[in-house]
């Protein structure tokens, strides 16, 4: 007579491990049969594009809806081909990547990190994504940027310009194409001595969250290097719609020169105010009173009208370019939808076509074999010039445009003209630069 | 002491465009006793009247101008107003120019009949529900109208600008005695303010010292009474909920200039506008528009450097802060009348 081992508790327990296994989401684990997290395996693969379909920044996400679809039809043989006929890199060739037909699947951030996350963990889990990109904020990247990290795909940031996406909460599945508030204060700050002298007082409002602490740290640091003096930061809640009471004590402030590092309606509405205020026909300490928005979006800038005549800025590009990748990329764009691109949308594309190389490159989807294919990646031919994507913290270097709102403008999408290319050479960093210390790439994560 | 003068003038000039909602919002309480989430949403139509009006008078027809290329390099295509063909250039421009005080004209109509469609299409079904219930739908259809605005007007902010005539900033300082300069303030802001005045002593002198009005008091006061008195008090009610989104619709279109309208302006007043009306006290029109001017200038003041070193965070709390003493010390608001939501 055999005596049974099993117990009561010992089928509960292990009837839980099971159930506990079984019920592990599965963009944390991985198939036998695969190496990495949502290995291809047919004649198709999908990409994942997050991005804000509603809420403030819809318009901009809209945009980059657009230059993502037609990074797939270029990808897929589609089109003119667009930015791939100019891309220092030959390896795409119109068949897809890999072979694989390459299909989307599109989330929607709604700018609000739990939601971004939320769309694209249904990306991964549900759909299949290999790879996520797009969105318009740097809270949200960080957000989506960690979770793609934990899910092992590659996350090729959209429209984020905070110095912690590739600082502090720099990851190794993340890469960023778009410049950061480090590169525009380093990039405007020889302009702005060259055009209002080195003898200032600035006085700084800045959106109380992530990008804009960065972005005042950034310029205070650049400005002051030039000998001008910080006499005030005020910080601005994001949801402030009238900034009349925070502009009403610039005026008698001393300074003469308001920083305003605001981004999207925050911007539109304090540029409104500071101008209704009558500041730019001041006069302070015998000189000209002047306004700078370290960081400018055209879409944005349309919603300050005329009030951004004059003033000085940067941005990651424009369609007024006229080097061969931008040209190709504002044809197709332009005959495609009927107006020109956005900054979004061109580092959305860019993205896109970026990740197709590397996978080309690589031989694999596998994630880790990608990211080893853009550190350190040398290109050209995408509109900004000579890139590199640096191997140290995943950030693209390349050249910065300062731009000033445009005087005479001819349509209603000429509303900044570039007036400076500033060399790739002059906002590059290093890797451990104290505005960037304090992250760790870690190491890359595949899902398996 | 410039610096307060500024923030007075910066308080009175808030406070203007809480008031009128807040006055549209004790309106509707006070005579239907609806709790209006939707409130904002008109504030916010109101501004698109603005918009709307402005492009229907930039309506164009496309002039290609060889000279001149696209971005794509192809010949220009020149927008050329209508108005400009049937007016002249100069006077064309002038009637674009003044398209946000001719959307005053424009916008009476139409929020009037958005009011009426609103009251009698969906709200008059709520009137015997509870507040939980009114608040719910009301502030559902602030979504559905918001998202509605998004769909036609895109979700980016859009200029729209005063007349050329008031652009710049009145020197205050010079009157006052200080040096040119020092206190200085938009004209437009000046115009909203006075505007903001005016609208109110029409909403007192039209409920005081018209037979209309009268009726509407006394119905505010005792619905049942006027109602056995023969009086039709619901449709005189409609009206009143027709004319409070007029009001509401106003202060958008005179808005328009101060912050470029999107359709999320709305929900940016309306909380702000409920806190006004509880503070001033439920159903009192006097109390909505004196805590509006109070709040607006108490949240102008704690936006002030000197305040927010002594205490940081002020100027994103004070006037709830507000609300709840004035709540702790005088449970009706400032004005309120015994028995309203009292029951």
């Amino acid at each position: 007579m055999s005596k049974s081992t099993l117990t009561r508790r010992g089928v509960l327990r292990t009837g839980a491990v099971a159930g506990a296994g079984v019920a592990l989401p599965t963009i944390f684990t991985s198939s036998a049969a695969s190496a990495f997290t949502n290995e291809p395996t047919g004649g198709t693969v999908t990409l994942g594009f997050n991005v804000p379909q509603t809420g403030p920044y819809a318009d901009e996400g809209a945009d980059e809806l657009r230059a993502f679809e037609l990074a797939v039809e270029h990808l897929n043989g589609g089109g003119d081909g667009g930015m791939i006929n100019t891309f220092s890199s030959k390896t795409l060739d119109g068949t897809g990547i890999l072979g694989k037909k390459v299909e989307y699947v599109t989330g929607d951030t709604q700018t609000k990190s739990d939601a971004a996350r939320a769309s694209a963990k249904s990306m991964i889990e549900k759909d299949g994504a290999v790879m996520i990109s797009g969105g318009s904020s740097s809270g949200v990247a960080v957000a989506v940027q960690g979770l793609c990290q934990e899910a092992g795909v590659i996350f090729m940031a959209g429209l984020t310009h905070s110095n912690d996406t590739t600082g502090k909460d720099k990851k190794a599945n993340g890469f960023r194409h778009f410049f950061n508030a480090y590169m525009s204060a380093a990039a405007l700050a020889p302009v702005l001595s060259k055009m209002y002298g080195n003898d200032r007082k600035a006085y700084h409002l800045t959106a109380d969250y992530t990008w804009g602490w960065t972005q005042q740290e950034s310029i205070q640091a650049a400005t002051e290097a030039l000998g001008w003096e910080t006499v005030n930061n005020v910080l601005t809640p994001l949801a402030q719609t009238d900034f009349s009471s925070y502009i009403a004590p610039v005026l008698n402030s001393g300074a003469d020169v308001l920083v305003l590092n605001h981004y999207g309606g925050n911007m539109v509405n304090s540029l409104t105010n500071a101008v209704q205020f009558g500041l730019r026909d001041k006069q302070v300490n015998g000189k000209n009173f002047e306004i700078v928005v370290p960081l400018y979006s055209r879409l944005m800038a349309r919603g300050a009208g005329e009030n951004v005549k004059g003033i000085f800025g940067s941005t990651n590009w424009h369609w007024s370019l006229q080097d061969e990748g931008s040209k190709a990329f504002v044809k197709s764009f332009g005959t495609k939808y009927g107006f020109p691109p956005s900054q979004a949308a061109h580092t959305c594309y860019v993205q896109t076509l970026l990740y197709a190389d590397a996978v080309q490159r690589a031989g694999s989807f596998n994630p880790c074999e990608v990211g080893a294919a853009l550190e350190g990646f040398e290109f050209d031919g995408l509109g900004n010039g000579p890139t590199l994507y640096r191997a140290d913290d995943h950030q693209c270097f390349k050249d910065v445009l300062v731009v000033r709102g445009k005087e005479n403008p001819e349509s209603e999408f000429d509303l900044l003209e570039v007036v400076e290319v500033t060399p790739r050479a002059q906002v590059e960093y290093a890797p451990d630069h104290p505005m960037f210390s304090g992250g760790n790439l870690g190491s890359c994560n595949p899902g398996a | 002491m410039d610096a307060i003068i500024l923030q007075i003038l910066n308080g009175l000039d808030k406070g203007s465009a809480y008031a009128l909602i807040a006055l549209g919002l004790t309106l509707i309480f006070g005579t239907l006793g609806v709790v209006n989430f939707a409130h904002g949403a008109l504030f916010m139509i109101g501004a698109f009247c603005a918009v709307t009006l402005n492009r229907i008078l930039t309506l164009s027809h496309q002039v290609v101008d060889e000279s001149r290329k696209d971005f794509l390099g192809n010949p220009l295509k020149v927008d050329v107003p209508y108005v400009n063909d049937w007016f002249g250039e100069a006077a064309g421009a002038t009637i674009i120019d003044w398209s946000v005080p001719l959307a005053i004209l424009f916008s009476i109509p139409v929020m009037i009949a958005i009011g009426v469609i609103m009251e009698r299409g969906l709200i008059k079904h709520f009137y015997r529900r509870p507040h939980a219930d009114q608040i719910l739908v009301t502030f559902g259809l602030a979504i559905v109208l918001q998202e509605i605005i998004k769909y036609f007007y895109g979700a980016n902010p859009i200029p729209t600008p005063a007349p050329d005539v008031f652009r710049g900033s009145f020197d205050f300082g010079v009157l006052l005695g200080f040096d040119p300069n020092v206190i200085i303030y938009p004209y437009w802001r000046l115009v909203y303010f006075a505007f903001a005045a005016l609208i109110v002593g029409a909403v007192f002198a039209f409920l005081q010292f018209t037979t209309f009005g009268m009726v509407v008091r006394a119905g505010m006061a005792d619905r049942e009474t006027v109602g056995l008195l023969g009086i039709n008090i619901d449709r005189r009610f409609t009206i009143m909920f027709g004319l409070a989104a007029a009001v509401a619709g106003l202060a958008g279109v005179m808005y328009a200039p101060i912050n470029s309208p999107n359709y999320h302006m709305g929900m940016d007043f309306l909380v702000l506008s409920f806190v006004v009306v509880v503070v001033g006290g439920m159903g009192s029109l006097p109390g909505a528009v004196l805590a509006g001017f109070v709040l607006g200038v108490l949240e102008s003041f704690a936006s002030m450097n000197e305040i927010k070193t002594i205490l940081p965070g002020i100027d994103q709390i004070i006037i709830y802060l507000v609300a709840i003493i004035i709540l702790l010390t005088r449970p009706r608001g400032l004005m309120g009348r015994k028995g309203v939501m009292e029951d």
